[in-house]
C-alpha cells in the first residue's frame, strides 16, 4: 500500500519535474547526442556559430514570451530593416539610423497595443492585420527592392566577439536579463502576469490594464526591431520581402517549447532562451547529418507537440 | 462573454418577458448581432456597387467571374475554418494541407481521377483527424497543435516532392479536371462548388445537432460538457471538416491548373482564411459566427484586391498595405460596435 502510494507520488513528481525542466533536459540530450554522433561538434567554432545565429530568435521570442501571440514581429523586423536602409542611404550616421529603426518598431508596437487595449480587438487578429500591412509598408519604404548596405559597423555586429562570445549573443543575454528583471522584480511585471492570468479580474482589481497592454506590445515591437537590425547587419542588406519572414512562427515555437503559456499568466525567460537555442541546435544537427529540410520541418512539428504535451496541466480540466 | 443572447434565433422574443428595459437591451443586442452577422454582406454590396460605378473595368461580367473564381479556393478553406473558429479553435495548418492535396492529386493522377481525388481527400482528412484528436483528447492548445501541423505538413509536402524539385503534372485529359475547368451558366465550377460547400455548411451549422454542439462547445466548453454534449467528438470533427475543405480546395487547384504546382503553394492561405472568417463577423473567442458572413468576407477580400488592381493600378506591396489596413479597420469597427451594445466582454 505505502509503496504504491509512494510510487504514485514519485510518478506525479517526475511528471511535474519534467513539466518544469523538459526543455533543459531536451537541450542536454541533444548536446550529448551531438558530442557522440556529430564529428567536430565539441569545438569553440560550433558554439560561436550557434551563438551568432540564434540571437534574433531569442530577442523576438523574449517579446512574445511576455506579451502573448504577436504575429506582427516578422513584419516589424522588415520595417526596422527598411527604415535602417532608408537612413543609411540618406547619409545618417549608423548609430542614429539604428535608433530610428528601433523607434519604428516601438511605434508599430504601440499601435498594436492601442488596437488591443482600446478597440479590444483580439491580439491574434490585430497583429494579423499588421503582419499583412507591415511587410507592405516595409516594401514601400525601400521601393520594393533589396538595398545593399556597406556599413563598417555591420561587420562588428556580424563578427565582433568579447572573450569569444559574439556581441549579438551578449546583447541577447542582456535583453533577456532586462526582461527577466522587468517581469520578476517590478510592479509592471506583476500586473503583466495578473492580466495574462485573468484580464477581467485585473480590470475589476483596478489595475491599469490598458497601459500595461500598450507597454507590452511596445516592448515586443522594440525587441523585434532590434532583431531586424541584427538580421540586416548579417545580411549586409535590407531585403524587406525576406527579413523576418516566418519569424513569428519560430519565435512562438521557441516560447512554447520553453514552457511559457501562450494563454498568459506564466512567463519563463530562461526557458524561452533555452527553447530558441534548442531549436537552432536541432536545425544545425539535422543539417550536419544531411537530413533534408523537409525532414527537419517534420521533426520540428513533433518537438512542438511533445513540448506542449509534457507541459500540459496536471489536472486536465481545461 | 454573453454569447447565449446572440446565439438564439429570436433573442428579442426570449427577453421580452423580463420587462421593457431588458427587452430594449435585448433588441440592442439583436441589432448588433445583426450588424456583426450581416455587416460583411452590407459592406460587400456597397463596395461592389460603388466599385462598379467608379471603376468601369471592375463591373464587367468577365472581371466579376474571375474575382469569384479566384475567391473560391480560399472560400472553400474559409468555410471549414468557420466551423473550427465557432467551435473555439483555430486551424493554422490549412495552407499546408491545401498544398498536400494539390500535390497528391496531381501525383496520383496517372492512376485515374477517382484514386487521385480519393487519396488527396484521405490525406487531408487524416491531417485534420490527427490534429483534432490531439486537441480534443490531450487538450492541447489548438494554436500550437495546428502551428506544428503547418510546419510538419509543409515538411511532408517537400518530402514527397523531392525537396520541392518535383512538380507533378497531369498528363493528358482526366475526368476530374472538369471540376476546375468546367463551367455552368458561364460561371466556373469551382465557384459553384464553393457555393455548394457554403450551403451545406450553413445547413450543418444551423439545422443539425452537430451544428448546435459546435456552437455550444465554442460558447462554453464546460457548460457543453455538463449538458452531456459530445465535446471531444465535436472538437475532433471540426478539424476533419477543415482538413477536408482544404483538401477539396487543393484538388480543385490541380483540376484547374493541370498540376505542376510548386511545393510552397498555399503559403499563408491560413491567414487569408482566418481574415475572411473574422471579417465575416465570426468571433475568434468562439460560440458565435455565420457561414453567410464568411462567404461575404472572402468575396470582400478579393473584391477589394481586384478594385485596387483595376482602379488604382498600385503595385503589389501597396496592395498588401491596403488589405492589411482594411482588415484592421473592419475588426476595430466590429470590436467597437459590439462593445457599445454590450455583446462582448473583455
Amino acid at each position: 500500500m505505502t509503496t504504491l502510494a509512494a510510487n504514485f507520488r514519485d510518478r506525479t513528481a517526475v511528471a511535474a519535474w519534467t513539466r518544469e525542466h523538459g526543455v533543459y533536459v531536451a537541450l542536454v540530450l541533444l548536446i550529448v547526442y551531438n558530442a557522440i554522433a556529430t564529428p567536430n561538434f565539441v569545438t569553440v567554432d560550433t558554439v560561436q556559430l550557434l551563438f551568432s545565429q540564434v540571437p534574433p530568435v531569442i530577442i523576438v521570442a523574449l517579446g512574445i514570451g511576455t506579451g502573448g501571440v504577436d504575429l506582427s514581429v516578422g513584419s516589424i523586423m522588415a520595417i526596422a530593416s527598411a527604415v535602417l536602409a532608408k537612413f543609411v542611404v540618406g547619409g545618417t550616421p549608423i548609430g542614429v539610423a539604428m535608433l530610428a529603426a528601433v523607434a519604428a518598431g516601438l511605434l508599430v508596437g504601440v499601435f498594436n497595443g492601442l488596437v488591443v487595449a482600446f478597440a479590444r480587438v483580439q491580439p491574434i487578429v490585430a497583429t494579423l492585420g499588421v503582419l499583412v500591412a507591415g511587410r507592405g509598408i516595409a516594401l514601400v519604404i525601400t521601393g520594393g527592392a533589396l538595398v545593399e548596405l556597406f556599413v563598417p559597423f555591420f561587420k562588428t555586429i556580424r563578427l565582433g566577439k568579447f572573450i569569444g562570445v559574439p556581441y549579438v549573443m551578449i546583447v541577447a543575454a542582456l535583453l533577456a536579463v532586462a526582461v527577466a528583471f522587468l517581469v520578476r522584480r517590478t510592479a509592471f511585471g506583476y500586473r503583466l502576469l495578473a492580466i495574462g492570468g485573468n484580464r477581467r479580474a485585473s480590470v475589476l482589481a483596478g489595475l491599469p490594464v490598458r497601459r500595461t497592454l500598450i507597454v507590452v506590445y511596445a516592448i515586443s515591437g522594440t525587441l523585434a526591431a532590434v532583431a531586424g537590425v541584427i538580421a540586416t547587419a548579417r545580411l549586409r542588406a535590407s531585403d524587406p520581402s525576406y527579413i523576418g519572414l516566418l519569424m513569428e512562427l519560430s519565435a512562438i515555437t521557441a516560447v512554447v517549447v520553453g514552457g511559457t503559456s501562450l494563454n498568459g499568466g506564466r512567463v519563463r525567460i530562461l526557458g524561452t532562451v533555452t527553447g530558441a537555442i534548442l531549436l537552432q541546435l536541432l536545425e544545425s544537427t539535422l543539417v550536419s547529418h544531411n537530413a533534408p529540410d523537409s525532414v527537419a520541418r517534420m521533426v520540428e512539428a513533433v518537438i512542438i507537440i511533445a513540448a506542449v504535451y509534457v507541459q500540459r496541466p496536471a489536472r486536465s480540466s481545461r | 462573454m454573453t454569447a447565449p443572447a446572440t446565439k438564439q434565433q429570436k433573442p428579442v422574443a426570449v427577453a421580452a418577458d423580463h420587462g421593457g428595459r431588458e427587452a430594449a437591451r435585448a433588441r440592442a443586442r439583436a441589432l448588433t448581432s445583426l450588424i456583426s452577422r450581416n455587416g460583411a454582406v452590407a459592406v460587400l454590396i456597397l463596395v461592389v456597387v460603388l466599385g462598379a460605378l467608379i471603376v468601369p473595368s471592375f463591373g464587367k461580367p468577365d472581371n466579376l467571374r474571375n474575382v469569384a473564381l479566384a475567391a473560391s479556393f480560399i472560400g472553400i478553406i474559409a468555410a471549414g475554418m468557420t466551423f473550427v473558429i465557432i467551435c473555439g479553435g483555430i486551424d493554422l495548418s490549412v495552407g499546408s494541407t491545401y498544398a498536400l492535396a494539390t500535390i497528391i492529386s496531381a501525383m496520383y493522377a496517372p492512376r485515374g481521377s477517382f484514386i487521385a481525388v480519393l487519396y488527396a481527400m484521405l490525406a487531408a482528412g487524416l491531417v485534420g483527424l490527427v490534429q483534432g484528436l490531439i486537441i480534443a483528447r490531450w487538450r492541447l492548445p489548438a494554436f500550437i497543435v495546428t502551428l506544428a501541423g503547418l510546419t510538419g505538413v509543409r515538411g511532408l509536402v517537400y518530402y514527397i516532392t523531392n525537396e520541392g524539385n518535383d512538380h507533378p503534372k497531369i498528363e493528358g485529359r482526366l475526368a476530374f479536371e472538369a471540376l476546375g475547368t468546367g463551367s455552368l451558366a458561364t460561371i466556373g465550377t469551382p465557384v459553384w462548388i464553393m457555393l455548394l460547400v457554403f450551403a451545406i455548411g450553413w445547413w450543418a451549422l444551423n439545422r443539425t445537432p452537430f451544428g448546435q454542439s459546435v456552437q455550444a462547445v465554442g460558447g462554453n466548453q464546460d457548460a457543453a460538457e455538463l449538458m452531456g454534449l459530445p465535446v471531444k467528438r465535436t472538437q475532433t470533427i471540426v478539424y476533419v471538416v477543415s482538413g477536408l475543405c482544404a483538401g477539396l480546395s487543393g484538388i480543385l487547384t490541380t483540376a484547374l491548373s493541370g498540376g505542376g504546382q510548386e511545393a510552397r503553394i498555399g503559403d499563408a492561405y491560413e491567414l487569408s482564411a482566418i481574415a475572411a472568417v473574422v471579417i465575416g463577423g465570426t468571433l475568434l473567442s468562439g460560440g458565435v459566427g455565420s457561414m453567410v458572413g464568411t462567404l461575404a468576407g472572402v468575396l470582400l477580400l478579393f473584391v477589394i484586391q481586384n478594385l485596387i488592381v483595376q482602379g488604382a493600378n498600385l503595385n503589389s506591396y501597396v496592395q498588401q498595405v491596403v488589405s492589411g489596413g482594411f482588415l484592421l479597420v473592419v475588426v476595430i469597427l466590429q470590436a467597437v460596435l459590439s462593445r457599445r451594445t454590450g455583446t462582448s466582454e473583455t
